[in-house]
Order: structure tokens, then sequence, then C-alpha cells
């Protein structure tokens, strides 16, 4: 069940960026995609009642979840916040030279 | 030795952004001594490769055993691939010396192109799928903003088009990656070819789906057909030096490297992957050489050959047989030089005329002979005239092709190879016809700049390759290079035995 809500907000991401035509709406919904995918690694090492992934004197033996998904969501969280950063100081910049954020609007190339 | 392949680009990087405003000439000085120690590092790994009968060399990062830490492998495949990124970077950084005079901050550039080396380099390099995934974004990351480095318009918005697309891709690739750690509690790719091989396969159902999800993540990176949109405007918009990186290695390195890697030596793909290759190839080869006979735009024409070039390798590849995937990657070593020379000429044309616009080039009447001779071998040998490389990689498609019983595909190859023939005749028509084409209009003599010794040195040594690199098919050579290379491929998940028990 959660794993389905974690592709629904993954998918709604997913739509913002192919249908919403504001810059800045395209980057909260890559904002959106990006959380759903972490929140997906961080569910893929959740075991139920099992506790935090550190040793502890008198407490070797208990169940814990998986560490790797966490230190692997650190680092995903670094690199989407740089694309964030960057997207977001293109977009100024975006701004400055056509006065829009539309992206139908800001169309002086062909492809 | 193999963590240098990172760290020389990494530490080159830091090292100008700091002392780079010292001097004007620090960061020219810096990072061509960066780049060719690099060539020396690569051509010496595949001699070390060579010398100790190895297949793979490893290198455990921090000292943790194989599949728990974090583990750098190369084998010839990544010996080929590091050798062609370092030498084409080279040349590109000593064009860059006078060709990057114009914009204002040269260090900037210097700082984000050797972040760009280091991540191709390290996605090359990595035997880890989240290793591979962080280097591509290092690669990715530093191209945004070099695609975006005039800050003029256009620009911007190549650049921001190119973003949008290139985060799908990695969004579709991280989520791939976290299906497959669910699976095969690993991260490490030999160690999951051999978790996932060992599942009866009713038991893995997803495989289909994460790999369908991972190809399209690494189309968007290539720019294979359907997923192409970014790239005619994000490599005319580039800096020509840049625009050769991205359309020489970047696209290389990203997209086809990572994706043969991932399809032939993790999974065990079914007929029916090849297959989507392999039309996926076709369609990107005859979509991007229609759309380039039309265009005036030198860049734009050279970006959408690309394209089909890109439709070309993943053909040889998509074949599947020992022969395909051989030719497929020889023609990605010939590309990667003949395209990076292409868009080096077409930068020169551009700073001595000012324009790229073809028909603006062939109203004027000008004296620039290195420049030319560059443009005439490239042409020649992207269009596949027998004595330069291009005609013997397509030439081993093509057999490939044939031998498969794929005539289709073979005469497909033939038809685009005519078709980029007369692409890059128009070319050569409108660069050297010595009368006006517009009627009415003489061509004007108008005094122009000749290009600088660098630009001219980089140019003269990528067509030396383009000449050269013919010799790669011969019998003797081939079996030291290009079959080791495309065996670890046909061995599909042996990989793992290779990387664990080197052999």
């Amino acid at each position: 069940m959660v794993y389905v809500l974690c592709l629904i907000l993954f998918l709604v991401g997913l739509y913002g960026i192919l249908v919403k035509k504001n810059v800045l709406k395209i980057i909260i919904s890559f904002a959106i995609m990006d959380y759903a995918i972490n929140l997906f690694f961080i569910l893929v090492g959740y075991k139920n009642g099992a506790s935090f992934p550190i040793f502890i004197k008198g407490k070797e033996n208990v169940l814990m979840v998986d560490p790797l998904p966490q230190a692997l969501v650190l680092t995903s969280i670094v690199i989407g916040l740089s694309i964030t950063m960057l997207m977001v100081a293109i977009a100024i910049r975006l701004y400055e030279k056509y006065g829009t954020f539309d992206i139908s609007e800001i169309r002086k190339l062909k492809g | 030795m193999l963590p240098l392949f990172v760290i020389l680009p990494l530490f080159s990087a830091f090292i100008i952004s700091i002392f780079g405003r010292v001097n004007k000439y620090f960061g020219d000085i810096f990072a061509n001594f960066t780049n060719i120690l690099l060539v020396f590092i690569s051509f010496l790994t595949l001699y070390l490769l060579n010398i100790n009968d190895l297949s793979a060399i490893t290198y455990n990062v921090g000292g943790w055993r194989l599949p728990i830490g974090i583990t750098l492998v190369v084998d010839y495949y990544s010996a080929l691939m590091l050798i062609i990124i370092n030498l084409v970077s080279f040349f590109v950084s000593v064009y860059s010396i006078s060709y990057m005079e114009k914009y204002t901050d040269k260090t900037k550039y210097y700082v984000l192109f050797m972040l760009m080396l280091s991540g191709m380099n390290g996605v090359v390099i990595s035997g880890d799928l989240f290793n591979i995934f962080v280097f591509l974004e290092v690669a990715s990351i530093s191209s945004y903003s070099l695609v975006a480095f005039g800050v003029e318009s256009e620009e911007l918005e190549a650049a921001f088009k190119y973003l949008v697309l290139g985060t799908i891709a990695s969004s579709l690739i991280l989520l791939s990656i976290a299906i497959i750690y669910s699976y095969a509690s690993s991260l490490n790719l030999a160690h999951i070819a051999l978790i996932i091989n060992r599942l009866p396969v009713e038991k893995v159902l997803l495989t289909k789906f994460v790999i369908i999800l991972l190809i399209v993540g690494f189309c968007i990176k290539s720019a294979v057909v359907p997923f192409h949109s970014w790239l005619p405007d994000a490599h005319p918009s580039a800096p020509a030096p840049i625009s050769a990186m991205l359309s020489g290695i970047l696209i290389k390195t990203l997209g086809i490297y990572t994706m043969t890697r991932i399809i032939f030596n993790v999974f065990f793909v079914g007929e029916d992957i090849f297959k989507l290759v392999y039309w996926l190839g076709i369609v990107s080869m005859l979509a991007g050489v229609i759309i380039a006979l039309y265009q005036l735009d030198y860049k734009r024409l050279l970006a959408y050959s690309s394209i089909s070039h890109v439709g070309y390798i993943l053909l040889g590849i998509g074949l599947g047989t020992p022969l395909g995937i051989l030719g497929g990657i020889f023609h990605l070593l010939n590309h990667s030089v003949i395209k990076s020379l292409l868009f080096l000429t077409s930068g020169s044309l551009e700073y001595s005329l000012g324009t790229r616009d073809l028909l603006k080039i062939s109203q004027t009447n000008q004296r620039l002979p290195i420049t030319k001779f560059a443009m005439l071998i490239g042409s020649l040998s992207i269009s596949g005239v027998p004595p330069f490389n291009g005609f013997w990689s397509k030439l081993i498609i093509i057999i490939a092709c044939v031998q498969s019983k794929k005539l289709f595909a073979g005469f497909v190859a033939i038809l685009v190879s005519v078709l980029t023939l007369s692409v890059f005749i128009k070319v050569l028509k409108y660069g050297f016809y010595k009368k006006s084409l517009i009627e009415g209009q003489e061509q004007k003599s108008i005094e122009v700049k000749d290009v600088p010794f660098w630009m001219k040195f980089s140019m003269l040594g990528l067509a030396l390759l383009c000449v050269f690199m013919g010799i790669l098919i011969f019998p003797n050579i081939r079996d030291v290079l290009l079959v080791p290379a495309s065996d670890i491929l046909a061995r599909g998940y042996e990989y793992s035995k290779i990387v664990f028990m080197n052999k």
C-alpha cells in the first residue's frame, strides 16, 4: 500500500514536469519526484518493528533496519539540492532575459 | 592508480578555482598539464592490463573487500573508453586556450570542464551502481552549466530544456537502482549479476521493467530518437569546445557505455531487449540523418548527424553478435574523434568569420587552410570514405548485419551512410565553393584573422587520429584492443567472474 502511494507521488511529480507551463511549477514538480524516489529508497530498507542501525552495548542482537539506503538517500538529497539550485539560478536568468516564466513564450530555439 | 582518474581532475578543479585569479595563464597551464597526465595514465592502464595478462584491474576503496565496499574496475572496454575520453578532452582543452579568450571568465570554464571530466572518468571506472549514478550526476550537472556558459537567452533556454530532460533521466535511473537494490541487496555490478542470475526466472518479474526504466534513462542521456529533443538545442548553444566534448564523449559515456554495461554484463536480458535496442538504433539513424539534410546551421547539422551516428552504435550493439558488438565499440571510438574534430572546425569558422550559417560562410572568400583541411578530413571520414576510420567501423557493422541475416538493417546502414555523405558534401560545397551560391551577390573578400596556433594544433591532431585510427582493425592490433573489449560484453554475466576471480 505504502509503495503504491509512493508511486502515485512519483507520478504526480512526473505529470507536473510534463504538463505544467510555468518554470517554477516544473521545478517544484521535480522536487516532488525527487522526494518520492528518496521515500521509496527508505521504504526499501525498512523492516516492521526494527530499531535504528547503531550497535549499543547490550543490544547487539536486535532487528535493525537496513542502513545502506539511508546513506544513499543522503547522497541523493544533496544531488537533488544542487540540481534544484541550478534550476532556480537558470530560471532567474531566464526571467531577466524573457520577462516571463511561461515556457510557451520562451521559445527562440526550434528543436 | 585507478582513483587517480577521478582525483586528478577533481584536484585540478579545486586548485584552479582557488589560484585561477592569481595569474591569467594559471588555468590554461594547470588544466592542460592535468590532461596530459591523464592521457599518460590511461595508456599506462591499458599497458598494465596487457603486460600482466589480466582481464581486469580492481581497486577497493577504503580497503573494504569486494562485495561490501565500493569497487573501481577497469577492464579492456573501460580502458579503451578511458583512453578516448582523456585523449579527446586533452585536444579540446588545448583548443580552448585560444578559443575561450572571448568569454569573460576562463577560470570558471576550466573548473567546470575538469569537474565534467572527473565525472566521466568516474562513470567509466566505477563498478558500483550507485557510484555510477553519482558520477553521472557530477558530469551532467557540470555539463548543464557549461551549456549555459554564454548566459544569452538561447543558451539559457537550451540549458533549461537539457536540465529538465536530464533530471527526468536521472530520476528514472535512481528509481531503478532502488528497485534493483530491493531485489539484490547489493549495489556492486558484479555481485548483482551473480545474485540476479542465480534466482529462478519466474522470480525475477521486475527485471524487464527495471531494464526498460534504465534504457529510457540512458537513452535520454544519449539522445536516441524519441528522446532526442534536447540535443539539437544544447549542442549548438554551448561554446564550441564544449559541443565537441558533449557530442564526442559525454553522450557516449553517460548513455551508451553505461547502457551496454548494464544490459550485457549485469542482467541476463532476453532477445526482445536486444530487439528494442536494435530498433531504437535504426529509427535514430534514419531520423537524425534526414533532419540533418535540410539544416543550414553548421553546428545544428552536426548535432543531428550525432544522433544518427549514435543510432549506428546502437544498431551494432543491438545485433548482439560478437562482430556487431565489436563494430559498435569501434564506431563509438571513431565517432568520438570525428565528431569532436568537426565541432572544433565549426568553432574555428565561428572564430574567424563570426558566423556558422553555411550560406553566409559561402559568401565570404575566406582562406583558412588548416580549418578547411580538417573539415575535409572530418567530412570524408564521417561519411565513410575508404581510407579513413569511419569507413572501417561502418563496414564491420554492415558485415555483422548481413552475417546475422538482418538484410534490412544492412540496407538501412548503407542508405544512411550515403545520406551522410550527401549531408557533408553540402557542407564542403558551401565551405569550399569559389563562387557565391546566392545569385547576383559577389563574394566579399574580407580580411579574416586566421585561427591561433593552439586551435590549429588540436584540429590537426584529431585529423591525424582520424586518418590513422583505421589501423585498429588490422588483425594484430585488433586482437589486443578491440577483441578483448567486445569479448567482455559478449561474455555476458560472466563479468562477475572477471571481477571476482580475475579471469
